[in-house]
């Protein structure tokens, strides 16, 4: 009896969302979107750089210098100064985001085995790129330094590093960046899907119409729960189609803890979802109450920046955020092959959350019916 | 201009239409070559069912909207060539108000005088005016949102006039509205025209035709008459009866009735059937001892417009013959309401509503929007909790007892709240499913229904997309597909038209003489007078409790010989004002 309610339920959920053209158009337009936005435009691989060089020196060094800096894939152009103004004025318009200033006696001393000084200039205004490009030049100076004879002596004595990059070898972008869109998809068409589902039917009317139906309140949340987790999990199977197969991202660990702890994910943001959509009369409120809770939910989840280097008040908020889990479980489960164990450590959160807002949104449905 | 006379202003069109065509999308014109004039110092009324076409008209006549053919010319100017010289001359009030609801009513006034411009000088004496002419004048602090129905009619009214126009548009002015406020507004529209001024006043209502110097009938997008009203009600002059002395037995009297051959339309008027017959035929007699007398009545405008529409469906409700009759078990009241109250802060919408509804009865909760009839009704089908008092539907309360309760009650709500996005059939399917129907019996009950109200070849249409007759039936047929022995019906056909509210009440009729219990709320005089008994629900309380006829009997008098359920409705209301005062 129960079960063929519920299953008219979660039949009309479906055919509600996929018969409405605006319906339809949330499940393809943003995800689509979000995946060429966020896996093209929004890198955070500092390229195409352009430097100015102010060379004061005539010597052989200072030309070495330069041409391996030219050298690099990271540099688009480099331009020539004349004058120290020259250099402010280039950094204050944006022109360049980093200038050289080799000394007049650069190669002499060089020669000389005396210690030789480069100046570098950064636009602070773009700290994170310009602590990058830092980066770069400092490391090709140190090369170049390595080739002095001051260096190559001190060669014997020095420690030399080697770096690897395990999981992602290359550093390769799109390999961190997808499978956080499979979380970060996930999130947004469960919030959106639920949170418009019971706003539209107060808007209706039709609201009420359930509510004297025979249907019970958790039957109505079971019913509105299930079908957004469905389409949900159809988004994620698209995404990790899509890493996969378009953008080549290993899948190293096993779908089936992924699948496994995306259900329990789901539900916690579904659940976020019905809270919103019970706290809110129109669609209009339900769609600004659903972005009001992302885009801080995307920022402190590890996404784009790292939990650790928040400051440390911020940090135990991140801790509510079903997103920060999620994440830890698919870049694991694609780029090394996560154990079950860690899964497990962060899916009970997740359940946690889910039986929180799962709950709180059936109370505040009933409350709603004083 | 204020003192032109009658005939001399009556001849001046102020505004011409022919041959207007207006087509939205691929659906059926809206408007289908409508020809017509509006004249001055007169209440042309446009009258039709919801979806006729009456605010797309209004909407040409401003300017706002052109139409695909033909012309619309307003005081001398054509709409397509000098709109601006149009909506500087006329004053428009559209359906809801206009209003700014987080402003004062002089803070309403006022943008309105900026934006129409009126010269500062002008704005004291032009307010005072208006404040007084509406009874607004106590309210100029309250903010818009907070007045009544009635009084945001008034001060939408008041807006409009402030640069006195020479034609008023009126978008359903009597929408929402109780029926003294609808008669303070007639009069005030009234004494506008005494000024030479044209008036336009939309209505759904057909009583409100009645009042019109001029009325425009539209339905469907056709322009079905144009004339006086009392041209429209010549045409069943003499042809209109009112059946008394069927005791008790008035429904399946006039289901037979309506079968018979010369009977072009007939409904219930309280204890008595209206019968509208072909011309020079008397109503058929009966061959009971019961005797019915026939008496001759005054014509209707509604009476014409069915009769211009080829007479009202037959009287056989397919779906109350299928019906399992439901039989008196004990006489406990099937619905009953016991001090029923609710208060909101300090605000109480509902104040100890008590009554009983025996089994295969129509209750009608009458009153205006506001007055609390929703909320009462509301708290009986368990959408909100009472704060004192209590309630019980076949001897249930349904905010505490399980889903087999409800299984019990088919609910319709206001304004045919179905899924719009869903197919009939999916609609169908959706209500069989939460109401527990399945296999076969899922299937029987779903073709019953298309069979019934005649849902073949419309299946996979989207409810939305329906005609709104369409959507009426679609709405009764998901309510009582599991076979309901309550049925709770929420304002069920105001705005639609009377042959949909005829096949409609046909239905209920049936299923009320095979024992199903009906609660209906209704603002509409003539929807109560289908019930047996109605609640008279004024300001949170139940002023009056009775049979149409008692309620009737209770205000008639020497000035009031017949007094229609309105007049009964506003000395009820009246009176309980003056107990209360005193």
């Amino acid at each position: 009896m129960w079960w063929g309610r519920l299953k008219a339920l979660i039949v009309k959920e479906l055919l509600a969302v996929l018969r409405d053209p605006k319906g339809r158009t949330i499940l393809i337009g943003p995800p689509i979107i979000q995946l060429l936005v966020f896996s093209y435009a929004a890198t955070l691989e500092v390229k195409n750089v352009d430097l100015m060089v102010l060379n004061r020196d005539n010597g052989h060094w200072s030309q070495e210098l330069v041409q391996q800096i030219g050298g690099s894939p990271t540099f688009r152009s480099i331009r020539l100064a004349d004058r120290p103004a020259e250099i402010r004025a280039a950094i204050d318009n944006q022109r360049v985001l980093a200038a050289l200033e080799i000394g007049p006696t650069f190669s002499r001393d060089i020669e000389a085995g005396k210690p030789a000084e480069v100046q570098m200039i950064l636009d602070g205004r773009r700290s994170n790129a310009s602590q990058i490009v830092s980066g770069y030049l400092s490391r090709i100076v140190g090369a170049l330094s390595a080739e002095t004879p001051a260096g190559k002596r001190a060669a014997s004595e020095a420690i030399r590093v080697e770096a690897r990059n395990w999981f992602n070898p290359n550093l390769t972008f799109q390999w961190f960046m997808v499978p956080n869109l499979v979380a970060s998809i996930a999130l947004l068409i469960g919030l959106i899907v639920t949170a418009l589902s019971v706003a539209r039917e107060r808007e209706l009317g039709t609201f009420d119409q359930l509510i004297v139906s025979p249907l019970r309140t958790h039957e109505i949340l079971i019913g509105k729960l299930i079908p957004p987790m469905m389409i949900g999990l159809f988004h994620i199977t698209i995404y990790i189609l899509a890493a996969v197969f378009v953008f080549g991202v290993p899948l190293r660990g096993s779908l089936l803890l992924l699948y496994g702890s995306a259900i329990f994910y789901l539900a916690a943001v579904v659940g976020l979802g019905l809270f919103i959509s019970a706290l809110s009369m129109t669609q209009q409120q339900a769609i600004l109450g659903a972005f009001l809770f992302m885009v801080p939910a995307m920022l402190l989840s590890g996404f784009a920046t790292p939990i650790e280097n928040m400051p440390s008040w911020l940090q135990p908020v991140t801790l509510i955020n079903p997103l920060r889990y999620f994440l830890v479980i698919v870049k694991g489960v694609f780029l090394k092959d996560i154990p079950l164990a860690e899964v497990v450590h962060q899916t009970w959160p997740l359940c946690l959350i889910a039986v929180v807002t799962l709950s709180s949104a059936a109370w505040l449905f009933r409350r709603r019916l004083e | 201009m204020t003192s032109a006379p009658d005939n001399a202003s009556a001849a001046v069109p102020f505004v011409r239409l022919s041959s207007v065509s207006k087509r939205f999308g691929e659906a059926p014109p809206a408007l289908d070559s409508i020809d017509g004039v509006i004249a001055g110092g007169r209440i042309t009324g446009l009258v039709g069912p919801d979806g006729a076409g009456k605010t797309t008209l209004i909407r040409l006549m401003t300017g706002l909207m052109l139409p695909d053919q033909g012309t619309v010319e307003v005081l001398g100017y054509d709409t397509r060539r000098d709109p601006a010289s149009i909506q500087a001359a006329i004053g428009y009030m559209p359906q809801r108000f206009g209003l700014y609801e987080d402003l004062s009513v002089q803070e309403n006034l006022d943008l309105y005088a900026d934006l129409r411009g009126l010269p500062l000088a002008e704005r004291g004496r032009t307010f005072a005016e208006l404040l007084e002419f509406t009874d607004l004048a106590p309210f100029t602090t309250r903010l818009a949102g907070k007045l009544s129905g009635g009084m945001k009619q008034k001060l939408g009214l008041a807006c409009a006039l402030l640069r006195k126009p020479r034609l008023l548009l009126l978008d359903e002015p009597g929408v929402g509205v109780d029926p003294i406020s609808r008669r303070d507004l007639w009069k005030m529209v009234e004494n506008l025209t005494a000024e030479g001024i044209g008036v336009l006043w939309s209505t759904a209502y057909l009583d409100e035709a009645e009042a019109c110097d001029h009325v425009l009938l539209l339905n469907q997008g056709r322009l079905l008459f144009s004339g006086s009203p009392h041209e429209m009600t010549g045409r069943v002059e003499n042809r209109v009866f009112r059946l008394s002395g069927t005791v008790g037995r008035r429904r399946e009297r006039l289901s037979r009735l309506l079968d018979q051959e010369g009977v072009v339309d007939g409904v219930i008027q309280g204890e008595a059937i209206r019968l509208v017959m072909k011309p020079g035929l008397t109503p058929p007699s009966f061959d009971e001892a019961s005797s019915p007398r026939a008496a001759a009545a005054q014509p209707r405008f509604e009476d014409a417009f069915v009769d211009m529409l080829g007479g009202g469906p037959g009287g056989r409700s397919q779906l109350a013959e299928t019906q399992r009759p439901f039989t008196a078990d004990g006489g406990r009241p099937v619905i009953e309401a016991r001090g029923l109250t609710k208060r909101f802060g300090d605000f109480t919408a509902a104040d100890n509503i008590t009554f009983d509804i025996p089994r295969g009865e129509i209750f009608g909760l009458l009153g205006p929007n506001g007055a609390g009839k929703s909320t009462t009704f509301k708290m009986l089908c368990g959408l909100l909790k009472p704060t004192a008092g209590e309630g019980r539907v076949a001897g249930f309360d349904l905010r505490r007892d399980a889903a087999e309760a409800r299984n019990r009650l088919g609910y319709m709500a206001q304004k045919f709240s179905l899924y719009g996005d869903l197919s009939v059939l999916q609609n169908l399917n959706f209500f069989a499913g939460v109401y527990g129907l399945s296999g076969l019996r899922k299937r029987e009950r779903i073709d019953l229904m298309t069979e019934i109200f005649d849902f073949r070849g419309i299946h996979d249409m989207s409810a939305k997309d329906l005609p709104l007759g369409l959507k009426q039936r679609l709405a009764l047929a998901c309510a009582v597909l599991h076979e309901p022995e309550v049925l709770f019906l929420d304002e069920p056909t105001s705005g639609v038209d009377p042959i949909t509210r005829r096949e409609f009440w046909t239905h209920i009729n049936g299923l009320v003489e095979k024992g199903v219990t009906v609660l209906v709320t209704t603002h509409f005089m003539d929807e109560a007078e289908y019930c047996d008994r109605i609640s008279l629900i004024y300001r949170g309380r139940s002023i009056a409790l009775g049979s149409p006829d008692e309620m009737k009997a209770r205000v008639a008098g020497k000035d009031l010989p017949d007094p229609t359920m309105e007049d009964a409705f506003i000395a009820l209301v009246q009176g309980s004002e003056a107990k209360e005062a005193a």
